[in-house]
Formats: C-alpha cells, structure tokens, sequence
C-alpha cells in the first residue's frame, strides 16, 4: 500500500518535472526579470541548479522532497512550504462550502428528476445541470458579481474579507470561517461568509450540476430493480421506498462522485479565483507554471496529488459506514 | 447561446447599482491593483513595478529629482552634493535631522552600507550601481563614509555626473537603517531574508504586511522626520488581478482607487459622474523588433517601408487611448534628450515603394511573437491588418509573456512585440539597450535590445558611449536628440508608443501623487 502510493507520487513529480522543463520558458527569468546582467543571470542559473543535467536535477528534487525541503518559489520568494500554507486553507474553504452546497442540493435534485422522469421538473432539472456544464465559470462569475454584489448587494465583494478585519484574528489554520468561530469574533465570521457565499455558490453550481445528474442516473438504475417494486407491494410509502431504500444504496456510488468533485474543487480553480480575488491554490499554480517556477509548481502538485490519494482513501472507508457488506 | 450570454450582461451592467454598503475606513486608503509581480520589499532586490512603488513610500534615497521637472535634481537625504575635477568622486552631505522609523538618525554610514549591501548582494537592480565599477572587493574603500554627515562615492571611470545621479535617484539606491537591519543579518545574507517582508526606513510610511500574491499593508510612520507626514494612516494594496473586478469593487465603494482598468472599463466609467479618472505618463515603451536575421528584414526599405505600414494614430484612437499614447522615439518624454517628432504615419503608397525599391513588390510573410494580452494581442491584429495592404502576410505566434520573451532573448524571432520602461531616469538607460550592440555574436557579454534584433552597430554603439561621458549637460541633450532622429531612420525597431498609467478613484477621495517612474507612485497627500 505504502510503496504503491510513493510510486504514485514519484511518478506524479516525474512527469510534472518534465513537462515543465519541456515548456519553452526560460525559469532563470521568473528569478532575474529581464535586465539582469549576463554575469547575474549565471549565477541564479547555478544556483537554482539549473546547469545540472535533468536527470540529476530530478534526483537532487525528490531528494531534498524526501528530507521535507520543497525548495523556495522564486515568484514569492518563499519556501513553498510557507505559500502552500497559505493558499490552501482559502482553497480548502472555499471547496468545502462548494461541495456542501452542492450536495446538500445536488443529491434531492437528482432523486427528485429521478422520480419525476420525464415531466416538465425532470426537463427543468436536465437544463439546469446542462447550463451549469456549459455556462464559462468566468462569465457566471462575473455575471454573479454584477447582481448579487453590485446590483443588488446582498453579497460582499471579491477577497476572502472586509479590510477592516483583516488580520484581526490570528491564522490559527488559516480558514477564516474556522478561525473566526474559535475566535468567537462573529463579526469576522460573518464577514467571511458574505465574501465566500457567491464563488462558493458559482463553483457548488458546477458541483450540483455533476452531483444531481449522476444521482437522477443511480436513482434511475435503482428505482427499477425488482426490491423496489417488492418495497412497494408490500405498502411501504413512496417517500420511504425512494428515499431510505432506494437513495441508501445509492450512497455507495455518490460517495464516489462527490469525493471526486471535492478534489477536483481542491485543485483549485483558477477562474473563479481570478474573478473572485480569491488567493488560492489554483491561482498559485498557474502563475507559478507560467513562469516555470518548478519548485512551487512540483510542491503544489504533491498537494493535489495528496488530496486525491487521501480522499480515495476516504471514500473507500465510507463505503464501509454506508454500506454493511462492505465491512 | 452565446447571444443570450451577452444580452444578460449588457442588461445586467445597464442596471443601476445598489446604494453603497460601508465605504472603506475614513484613515484607511484601499486600492485593487494586480501585485503578483512583487518578489521582495528589499530595495536591493525589487525590481519590478509594484515593488517599486510600495517601496518609493517606505525608503527615501539620497538624492530625487523634481516630479514635474525631472531634469531637476532635489536632496531627500542629502543635502548638498558636488563632484571632484576627476569627474569621478562624488560627495554628499547628509541632512542632520532625518530619522529611520526606528528612530535612529539617517547617516552617512547607513546610506555607504545601503549602496555596499546592493554592491555585494547583486541581485536584479545591482547592475545600476556595479556598472560604476563597484565590486564585493572595492566597495568598502569606493564607497565610504567620512564622518556621519559626509559620504563619499568614487566611481570607476569619469561618466557624465547626471548620469550616476539619476542611479542613485533609482530604488536600489534607497537608504535602510543599518542598525535595524543588521540585526537580521543570517549567514552574511546583509538581512536580505528579513527586508523581503519587513522595512527599516525613513520615509512617511513604514510596511506592515505583504502577502505574496494577496495584498501588502503600509501604515503611516508617525515620527517621520520630515515636513509633511502622510494623511492616511493605513494604505492597503489587494491583489485583484482582474481589471472587471476593480471596477465593480470601485463602484460599489469597497476601494478606493482601480489601478489597471481597461480602455473599455475607463470609457464606461467616464458616465460615472462620482468617479474621477487620473492618469500621467510613464517611461515604458511599446516598440516592434524586427530581427535583422531574417534577411528581408535586414533590407533597408523594408525596416522603413514598415515603419509607413503602421497606422498609430487609428490604434491610439480605436484601442489604446488613454493607456498609450504615440511615440516615436527610444526616450520616452519627460527625459532629458527626449525628442517629440512623429517622422512616420500611416503611408500605403510610399511603403509600397520602398518594398518595391527592397525587390519585394508583392510583399512577403513573416512571423510576430506575440503576448496574447491585451493590448498587445489587439495591436498585433491591427498591424497584420495594416501591412496585408501591402501584401506583408503576417502570422502572429501568441504565447504568454515569459514564453515569448525566452524566444526573443534568444534571437529566434522574425519580429517581437515588445515594452521597454527605463530602469532608472536617465537618458543612457534607453540609449544603452536600443542604441548600442559592442558584440554581436551569440555569446555577447551585453544583450541588449539592438543585439536580440542582431542589428550591427559599431559606429552608433560608439556614439551612445561618447554621449553618457558627456559631462556638459547640454551637448549631452543635443547628442541624444541627434542620437534618436538617427536612430528613427535606420533603426529595425519601429516605436510606436509611451505608456500613460490610468487610475480610477471616486471624487471624494483625491492626493494620489503620480510621477514618471512607478517608484514615485506616492501616497502621503491622499486625503478622503
């Protein structure tokens, strides 16, 4: 199990590290700019280890990855470490709210399609999941911006608070809405809320969209096996059969699928984070790649690789809670 | 699907906003501005434009220049100034009254040790210093402090004495308090770890926060020794990289100034009668290099037919304005030497004739790297436009922006489109990168601007050198001048125009100083 997982990881960095050395930008330039003098240029090339084989880089990386030394980002300068701490817990918080919005919706709005298939809610329901499939996250989040912020200002801004509450509470794991209620500064809390509602909303839209079509599917499959139909013979209600039969079973696969979408939300979303001012993961990995800041692109990428292991690890420990033949 | 998508939008923008929430804090200045390009808050180590400009608030350096006259040149921490008949050995006499945040007096020791750290650190901006012949093993003898009042600078060679002036006027230059900072000394880093975040100045405000990526804080340095203290006691920087975004933040009060609006952002706020639009000239350049490998480029009247293809007053107008502005010259205005002449205009028939002239009457296809931002993406479209009237096929290769610059500092481009801003403020910077190539081979100590077009120039290298030796401040002007209306008709480079920075503020709130550099972006006299 161990061995199987460092292989995943090895061969995560091996091919990150390679496709970003195969880019062509130079990543001397994200160190030195553009107007540093020749005999500058030369000594950040060396030091980064940049004149060093590829192989040899490579196997100084995993070394120095194994010994827990991620290297320093030269696009912050900091140790990778440091800005991973950083971002994530904004990405992190702002996954999570997503999925829960996005499953707490999602999964009624599947079973409810599922059971009214074929009539005007199914349809209306198909469309929704359609249009947050192919709606351009960008345009949605700037749309939402415009209404719900700037229109009608039920929401606050973009940025993760108001500036009058920054740094009030103290980073203890640096998502606000976590640290604020430890705090017991509601005040701050509320302020996080407001600002983490409307990307939330966009990014769980996307999230519900997923969720609520796989549901209706499983729903569909679920609903005409024959102990359902038994369920109902014998005169159990409809809303038992569907939703305590049926949707019970159906826990097994979702459990898959919303573990899956929240990783694909950990990843970070570079879009929404763009609009959103949202200092994330995704946003820092972008930028990092675009200048071939391989350092902070290889730790972000052990971050996102984690996620996924971890959270299949997760979903493969719920499968026993959900379902007693799997224990 | 696409129709509907914009028709909400257009419908969704007509709306009026809603009432205002809570404006920003009175004491408190917001702006949204794009601040990934910080890498460190150490004068001797930034060297890009947003760290340029949070640090123009926190440092003062020993000599500025007068922001509406730059020729003119002001003590900020020294005094007085003169130079030795040698031409190579400067003095300065610090003020008696400055004081660091720390409350310490600004010295002569602290501005030698400031300058030696930069020398010896050498990181992006040291160049500005080293190139006076400052090394890790001269410095503490070339620079010096006599006593705490006399600093004493001697350069290698005799340059002209405006030109070492105007690189002390650069953030390299800036003066750290030498006690504070030598407190955070680790392993001989000169406590360059501990300036990236942190501050040890002199000037109205000191840092509090910068977060890579995310925001930076400064807050109002209450002893400031000098006349003015700032009006606001915080200033907040966030790092909003869409300009859309700053917009709506503007209009709905939760910043105070929008930094990097686009023309179609600052048009529609034009019918905003709360907001304020300001906006001044900056030294950045946007030019083409056409690279003098590809051997129709290296023809002549192919360089100057392409100078006529370009129609810079229908991109002014249609795309750039107020961003950019036309310009035709390697000085941007405001330096000294600048010359004002627009010699090329859009002018089919006499390209053509010069093609014609270049044994290429039917045009020919040629490559342009290009960053696929706006503008810049929008003035390649415009120009392919252009010259295919004239049967120069272009084909524009878009990449982003550090993916095309590798290409073009590696001479593997037919034409790059390209933005320069000086490094400090004197003419030489320019002069040095358009106007000069002493090797043009692939292994050139020097890569300059004229050397990445592999454009051969002895003679006008030559030139360039006499003219930063130039000790007499008038010749010096008049050979720039003579200097640029050459290099307008031979150059491979067809400049085309300056940056101007707009900003965006609500009427109530005003003071934001703009100066040429965006070290001298300053925000003491902001008042709300």
């Amino acid at each position: 199990m161990l061995l199987s997982v460092a292989g995943t990881f090895l061969g995560l960095l091996f091919v990150t590290f390679f496709f970003g050395r195969v880019v062509p930008i130079d990543p001397v330039l994200a160190a030195v700019g553009d107007r540093a003098p020749a005999e500058v240029y030369e000594r950040v090339k060396r030091e980064l280890g940049l004149d060093r084989p590829l192989p040899e880089q490579f196997a100084r990386y995993v070394g120095q990855v194994v010994r827990g030394d991620f290297g320093r980002s030269v696009l912050t300068s900091n140790p990778v470490l440091v800005d991973i701490k950083r971002f994530f817990p904004a990405t992190l918080e702002l996954a999570t709210v997503a999925t829960l919005i996005g499953v707490v919706l999602g999964i009624p709005i599947g079973v409810l399609a599922a059971v009214n298939r074929g009539r005007w809610w199914d349809h209306a329901i198909r469309v929704l999941g359609l249009m947050g499939y192919s709606v351009p996250v960008f345009w949605l989040g700037l749309v939402g911006l415009l209404l719900f912020y700037a229109r009608l200002g039920w929401v606050a801004g973009p940025g993760r608070l108001d500036v009058a509450f920054d740094d009030l509470v103290p980073p203890l794991t640096g998502v606000i809405l976590l640290d604020s209620a430890l705090a017991g500064e509601w005040e701050v809390f509320v302020s996080a809320l407001r600002h983490v509602i409307l990307p939330a909303s966009i990014l769980g839209y996307f999230s519900l969209a997923y969720v609520s079509r796989m549901t209706r599917s499983f729903m569909l499959a679920e609903l005409g096996k024959e102990y359902v139909t038994t369920a109902r013979v014998k005169g159990l209600s409809e809303r038992r059969v569907v939703w305590r039969h049926a949707l019970g079973n159906v826990m097994v696969p979702l459990v898959t699928v919303v573990a899956l979408a929240y990783a694909n939300l950990l990843e970070g979303s570079v879009l929404t984070e763009t609009v959103f001012a949202w200092p994330g993961l995704g946003q820092y990995i972008t930028s990092s790649l675009l200048s071939a800041d391989m350092n902070a692109v290889l730790g972000g990428t052990i971050v996102v690789g984690t996620i996924f292991i971890g959270l299949n690890l997760l979903s493969d420990l719920l499968y026993r809670v959900v379902d007693p033949r799997a224990r | 699907m696409k129709r509907i998508l914009i028709l909400v939008a257009v419908l969704l923008a007509a709306w009026p906003l809603a009432p205002t929430g809570a404006a920003t804090p009175k004491d408190t200045v917001v702006m949204a501005k794009q601040i990934d390009d910080i890498i460190s808050m150490d004068p001797a180590e930034s060297f890009e434009f947003s760290g340029s400009e949070a640090i123009g608030n926190i440092y003062e350096r020993l000599i500025g220049y007068d922001l509406k006259n730059v020729s003119q040149l002001k003590g900020e921490l020294a005094e007085a100034w003169s130079v030795a008949e040698d031409g190579k050995t400067y003095t300065f006499k610090m003020r008696k009254n400055a004081r660091f945040h720390s409350g310490n007096p600004v010295t002569a020791k602290d501005a030698a040790w400031s300058l030696q750290r930069a020398v010896a650190l050498n990181k992006s901006p040291g160049f500005i210093l080293t190139q006076f012949g400052f090394t890790k093993d001269n410095m503490a003898s070339r620079i010096r402090a006599v006593d705490d009042q006399t600093l004493v600078i001697e350069a290698a060679d005799a340059v002209a004495p405006t030109f070492f002036y105007y690189c002390l006027t650069a953030i390299v230059g800036g003066v750290v308090d030498s006690k504070v900072v030598q407190g955070h000394e680790k392993a001989g880093d000169f406590g360059n770890e501990w300036l990236k975040t942190n501050s040890a100045g002199s000037g109205p405000f000191k840092l509090v926060s910068w977060k890579a990526n995310e925001a930076y804080t400064l807050e109002r340095a209450d002893n400031y020794w000098g006349a003015t203290k700032a009006l606001p006691r915080r200033v907040v920087v966030r790092h909003v990289p869409e300009p859309a975004t700053q917009r709506l933040l503007l209009e709905k009060g939760d910043v105070d100034y929008a930094r990097n609006l686009t023309k179609d952002q600052v048009d529609a706020l034009k019918g905003n009668t709360a907001i304020a639009i300001q906006q001044a000239p900056k030294g950045a350049i946007l030019y083409l290099g056409l690279n003098q490998k590809n051997p129709n480029l290296a023809k002549p009247e192919v360089r100057e037919a392409l100078k006529w293809l370009v129609d810079y007053d229908g991109m002014e107008q249609t795309i750039l304005r107020p961003q950019f502005v036309v310009h035709q010259a390697f000085l941007p205005r405001g330096f000294l030497g600048a010359v004002e002449e627009r010699p090329y205009r859009f002018d089919l028939e006499r390209a053509k004739a010069l093609l014609a002239r270049a044994g290429l009457p039917n045009g020919f296809s040629v490559t342009m790297d290009t960053r696929n931002n706006s503008p810049i993406i929008d003035i390649a479209q415009a120009i392919q436009a252009s010259w295919a009237k004239a049967g120069v096929k272009l084909e524009i290769i878009p990449g982003d922006g550090k993916q095309t610059l590798t290409k073009y500092r590696a001479r593997n481009h037919d034409i790059y489109i390209g933005q320069w801003g000086p490094d400090y403020q004197d003419p030489h910077t320019n002069a040095e990168t358009f106007a000069m190539n002493v090797d043009n081979t692939d292994n050139a100590k020097s890569k300059t601007l004229a050397w990445r077009n592999s454009w051969d120039i002895p003679e006008m290298s030559k030139t360039t050198q006499a003219a930063v030796r130039e000790r007499d401040a008038k010749k010096r002007e008049a050979m720039y001048q003579a200097l640029q209306r050459e290099h307008q008709k031979t150059s491979p480079f067809v400049i085309m125009f300056q940056q101007s920075e707009v900003l965006a503020h609500p009427k109530t709130v005003e003071g934001f100083i703009m100066g040429p550099s965006f070290d001298n972006n300053l925000y003491h006299a902001i008042k709300k």
